[in-house]
């Protein structure tokens, strides 16, 4: 046997103890509850399965919830009774949250199943004592409710070496597994022995307690006495009974951060769970009751009692003189790390080992919190080794990153920082939410890591989609160019790209114009005809009326549709509309505008003309540009040309722009008046030669304006076939319909002929 | 029924950042009984002016940052910053220095970084610089000790010399300090005999070793108590001793004085025990209140010697007030279940 070095370990403090007024009376117990709430989840892990049914009668010791996994544990019916409900209820939680419970209505008559005791519970098989620690549903009663089994069952590649046993209880008040040491310490003694069996006899088998509890300790020594039991005392410091802590106080190492135990060859237990596990071997005893520190000073009993699993915390407070009015707040836990309870309606739970209701004396509600003064103190009492007053910092600005490289995740929560704080900061508080918050940061950074995922595969799957559409794309391009050149070598000679452009965008004015009047035309035939239907209807048959009805229909609605495209066209351009409506008085009022301008204002209002076509000639650039259009070049020139332009406008105006005023120079207005005076002629004399022609004249001249339309029309017909135009259809249809007026007009002229 | 709903720990114990205070507070009585017993009434006309005005500035500004001014005059932090001012003041000085002196230390150097916890260097230090530079003369005149045959000023001479400027005559004398520093000629042993001061002394000089084995005294006192961790005083001693070991070239006429004598004379006690012990502006973990200590000891001793100014403390802390949050970058403690300790800088994820 290897003797147990004590070591020190740093910060802790000293708070008041507190233990003797729940240690007056021994352990006792309280009646049976007529109800007993019993939560699915009272460990850590998954939450059991219910596998009773409302109004089944059970008895105690019957498994009422199963476990769903390893890491979960069963619940028993701690006595008989009948399922009243299994409903969500409050839990002991920090958050005073809800879970589903399992709600068993107590008959006092506390019948058992048939349990099954082994005599011969040290010689079993390792793997039927471990199924029975599971079976019985024990998880650690020391605070945490890690399943027990689980921890008893290392892996192959962990040596354990060290096997403590828990009896430190360094919270104050807490006086429950003091009691359990004291009465009932060979229990306990088996209960290790039991352990050390299925770790293999580890070389070292502590029990640890505080050097308060000197009567535990006797008890504990006598009945280890010839075993390979030690059992090791150390000076009381909160928080000695942490298990990292208390590792380091029997081993000197230290459990590598966010790792267990059994990494470093140790496995901890506490002495309440070692002495459950001995029961359930033994005598076949699930976990169905617990001991617990029923203490503070709204109570006018305080003391320590074996209390059912499910017992309502207000019906344990009202079994001791509980005095709502004194009470501040009612803790389960211990006033270090205990939490305090929403309302006294949640059960006791395997976890449960005390139930404070300090007076508002004994623990005044806590002062405001000042500025922190980086005094340190915080530090001196971290177990742990932090610096909480540089963790308070960063989690007040929120610097997750400094945070995590602070150790934020290494801090046990033990409360000691706080404690000790003269600011009165509730440090421990802002370390809970800053963990959270980076749990709540790394699951969103998972999830945003995911949609990352998803969204570069899209964009994978869409880019290879999208080749695949160029590649079609360009083999249907290379056929057009080679169709393309075919017509070329056909034609002798291309024109040129701009004069390209500047056909088509000249095209375009006639064009509306035809379209607007071909429109009208439509417009004014289908009025006709609709006209001519509706004659007859008043002396027609029934079924003549119906046939001419449908005409009438159809009629109306061509009257209708051809109305709509001409209302779009006017709307579209209503200039190039303007214009065509009467080309020869708006040339006569431009030119009268021209001819009423002096030089200077004319220059200007060149200049100004220029200005905006040089705005629309860079826009276009910059579209051509944008779009990589292959008349570019072109553009850019056209936009130099009128920069050249532009630049000897305004150097004209500058040179007149001193005499202009007074004295417009002579031969200006001049040439001005004649320019302007040839157009208002030749307009004149259009409209007069319009006006004076013949009948066949006029059909002439309209043969022949028509005939040059289509050749026009043709030409761009050719064009748009080259470029692919997706107008193509329209093209064509407004060719065959000018053959057609073409022609038409051919048969009028041959009538006057 | 209404229950309280909050997280633990739901116990605390009872010191409190205002008890921290007023112990510091308690702490330098007997170092400033000591003085007035050497020097007369002009340092604890110091204090009380001082502290006053310290408060009144503090209230003033807590009033126009709409802040609860009585809740914030309980940290007594403001009255700890007087006591220090008043303390390192020149006794008799002039009332406005004094009141000037507050000023600085609450206005500008405490509450325009955001007042108690935020402030990067040590308030009474920054004031008494501000001074030091601005006003050398009054600054620089320290009274002469009782025990060197003439009588410290009465109280209406002080008052009359404090709030009026009516002079009084020959109540100063040269520093041991100063005695020290601008001897070029003289072994230590025979300028111990010449200089009145330090010849009326025991070890280094009248009135001063007295002065500083009482805020010595203080100053273990807030070590009893666990106000401050030994760290930075003991280190800066240390390392103060250890530079007046290193140049004290056997007492010759260019020696810096002896190790005893940079212990026990000037601001070195106060210094020690009451302003490198400053834990606002000071490095935060054990390790750095070592270097942050030590660095200190080296400066004052640096300055004392080579520099231009009569003490070095207040240069010396505020210099390493500088350096404090360098220091706490590279001495992050190991944290249990970490290997190695970590830098600040190192990423979580490393």
């Amino acid at each position: 046997m290897e003797m147990i070095k004590v070591w020190e370990i740093p910060g802790g403090v000293h708070p008041p103890e507190n233990k003797t007024q729940s240690l007056q009376e021994p352990l006792g117990q309280i009646d049976i509850p007529p109800q007993l709430i019993l939560p699915l989840s009272q460990h850590i892990g998954a939450p059991a399965k219910p596998v009773v049914e409302i109004g089944q009668a059970v008895l105690g010791g019957q498994v009422i919830a199963e476990a769903d996994g390893v890491f979960s544990a069963n619940v028993h019916a701690p006595t008989s009774g009948r399922i009243a409900a299994i409903v969500e209820h409050r839990v002991p939680h920090p958050s005073g949250m809800s879970d589903t419970c399992i709600i068993i209505d107590t008959d006092g008559e506390d019948r058992w199943v048939e349990l099954s005791p082994w005599e011969d519970y040290a010689s079993r098989d390792k793997s039927d004592i471990l199924a029975r620690i599971r079976a019985c549903g024990i998880a650690g009663l020391g605070g945490a409710g890690f399943p027990a089994a689980v921890k008893l069952n290392p892996r192959a590649n962990q040596t354990i070496d060290t096997l403590i046993i828990n009896g430190t209880e360094c919270e104050p008040y807490i006086t429950a597994d003091d009691i359990l040491m004291r009465e009932r310490a060979d229990d306990i003694v088996a209960g290790t022995g039991i352990l050390a069996k299925l770790l293999n006899h580890p070389a070292r088998v502590v029990i640890g307690v505080e050097d308060n509890k000197p009567e535990a300790i006797e008890q504990l020594r006598r009945a280890a006495e010839g075993t390979e039991i030690q059992v090791v005392s150390f000076p009381t410091k909160y928080p000695s009974g942490g298990e990292k802590q208390l590792i380091q106080i029997l081993t000197g190492r230290e459990v590598p951060s966010g790792q267990i135990p059994a990494t470093i060859g140790v496995v901890c237990q506490n002495v309440g769970t070692t002495a459950a596990i001995y029961r359930a071997l033994r005598h076949g005893e699930p976990l169905v009751k617990r001991i617990t520190t029923v203490v503070g000073e709204s109570l006018e009993r305080q003391r320590n009692i074996e209390v059912l699993l499910g017992t309502p915390v207000r019906y344990v407070l009202e079994q001791h003189g509980f005095d709502e009015t004194k009470a501040s707040r009612l803790v389960m836990g211990g006033p270090m790390m205990g939490f305090a309870l929403p309302d006294p309606s949640v059960p006791v739970i395997k976890t449960t080992n005390c139930l404070l209701a300090p007076s508002k004396k004994e623990l005044p509600p806590p002062e405001p919190a000042m500025a922190c003064i980086r005094c340190g103190m915080c530090a001196e009492a971290c177990p742990a080794e932090l610096l909480p007053q540089q963790l308070f910092w960063y989690a007040q600005s929120e610097d997750l990153e400094k945070l995590e490289a602070h150790n934020l995740f290494d801090c046990i929560e033990c409360g000691a920082c706080s404690y000790v704080c003269p600011s009165h900061i509730p440090l421990v508080q802002y370390y809970r939410a800053a963990k959270g918050e980076i749990r709540q940061h790394r699951i969103d950074k998972e999830k945003s890591d995911r949609s990352r995922r998803r969204f570069e595969f899209r964009q994978e799957r869409i880019a290879k989609e999208e080749a695949e559409k160029e590649a079609k794309r360009l083999a249907r391009k290379q056929a057009a160019e080679e169709a393309k050149k075919k017509l070329a070598e056909q034609k002798a000679k291309q024109p040129s790209i701009v004069e390209q452009a500047k056909a088509s965008v000249q095209a375009q004015a006639p064009d509306s114009q035809q379209q607007r009047a071909k429109l009208e035309r439509l417009v004014a035939s289908a009025e006709e005809s609709l006209k001519q239907a509706q004659k007859p209807i008043d002396n027609a048959t029934d079924e003549q009326l119906e046939k001419q009805a449908s005409r009438i229909k159809q009629a109306e609605l061509k009257v209708t549709e051809a109305k709509k495209k001409l209302a779009a066209l006017s709307d579209d351009k209503p200039a190039s509309g303007e214009a065509a409506h009467d080309p020869v008085s708006a040339a006569i009022e431009r030119a009268k505008a021209k001819m009423t301008m002096s030089p200077e204002e004319k220059l200007r209002s060149s200049l100004e003309s220029l200005y905006q076509r040089l705005e629309k000639a860079e826009q276009k650039v910059k579209e051509a540009e944008q779009e990589g259009s292959d008349k570019l070049d072109a553009l850019k020139q056209g936009v130099d040309k009128l920069k050249d332009k532009i630049a000897s406008t305004q150097s004209e105006l500058a040179e007149i722009t001193p005499s202009t005023v007074a004295e417009p120079t002579p031969k200006d207005p001049a040439t001005s008046d004649d320019a302007a005076g040839a157009a208002i002629e030749k307009a004149k004399a259009k409209a007069a030669a319009m006006a004076s022609m013949s009948a066949e004249d006029k059909l002439r001249n309209q043969l022949d304006s028509l005939g040059a339309r289509l050749e026009k029309a043709r030409a761009r017909l050719a064009q748009a076939e080259q470029d692919e135009d997706e107008n193509i259809d329209a093209f064509r249809t407004g060719v065959s319909k000018l053959e057609e007026k073409l022609s038409a007009t051919r048969e009028q002229l041959a009538e006057y002929e | 029924m209404a229950l309280l709903r909050i997280t633990s720990p739901h116990t605390h114990r009872a010191l409190g950042t205002g008890a921290v205070m007023r112990t510091v507070v308690m702490a330098t009585l007997p170092g400033l009984a000591v003085l007035t017993y050497f020097f007369g009434l002009g340092t604890l006309h110091n204090v009380i002016l001082a502290s006053l005005s310290a408060m009144a500035f503090e209230a003033a500004v807590m009033a126009l940052r709409g802040r609860p001014v009585l809740f914030y005059l309980k940290d007594c932090s403001a009255l700890v910053t007087g006591v220090l001012l008043g303390l390192a003041l020149p006794p008799y000085c002039p009332w406005w220095l004094v009141v000037l002196g507050s000023a600085t230390a609450i206005i500008l150097a405490k509450q325009l970084y955001g007042g108690m916890g935020f402030n990067p260097f040590n308030p009474a230090m920054v004031a008494y610089v501000v001074l030091l530079i601005s006003f050398p003369l009054p600054m620089s005149q320290w009274a002469a000790p009782a025990d060197i045959g003439g009588q410290t000023p009465g109280l209406v001479e002080a008052l009359q010399k404090i709030w009026l400027g009516a002079p009084i005559d020959g109540y100063t004398a040269a520093t041991p300090l100063d005695t020290v520093k601008q001897n070029t000629s003289l072994m230590l042993d025979s300028l111990y005999l010449q200089d009145p001061v330090l010849a009326a002394g025991q070890f280094a000089g009248a009135g001063w070793e007295w002065v500083n084995l009482a805020f010595l005294l203080g100053g273990a006192y807030l070590l009893y108590r666990r106000i401050f961790t030994w760290h930075a005083p003991l280190a800066m001693l240390a390392s103060l001793s250890l530079m007046a070991i290193l140049f004290y070239d056997g007492g010759s006429s260019t020696s810096g004085g002896s190790v005893i004598f940079h212990l026990f004379s000037g601001a070195t006690m106060l210094g020690a025990f009451f302003i490198v012990t400053d834990p606002v502006s000071s490095a935060v973990s054990n390790r750095g209140r070592l270097i942050y200590g030590a660095a200190i000891g080296v400066l004052v001793y640096l300055i004392r010697i080579w520099g231009n100014y009569p003490d070095a403390i207040a240069f010396a802390v505020l210099l390493m007030n500088f350096a404090a949050p360098f220091i706490d970058y590279y001495t992050l403690p190991r944290t249990y279940g970490h290997k190695k300790s970590q830098r600040a800088t190192k990423k979580a994820d490393d």
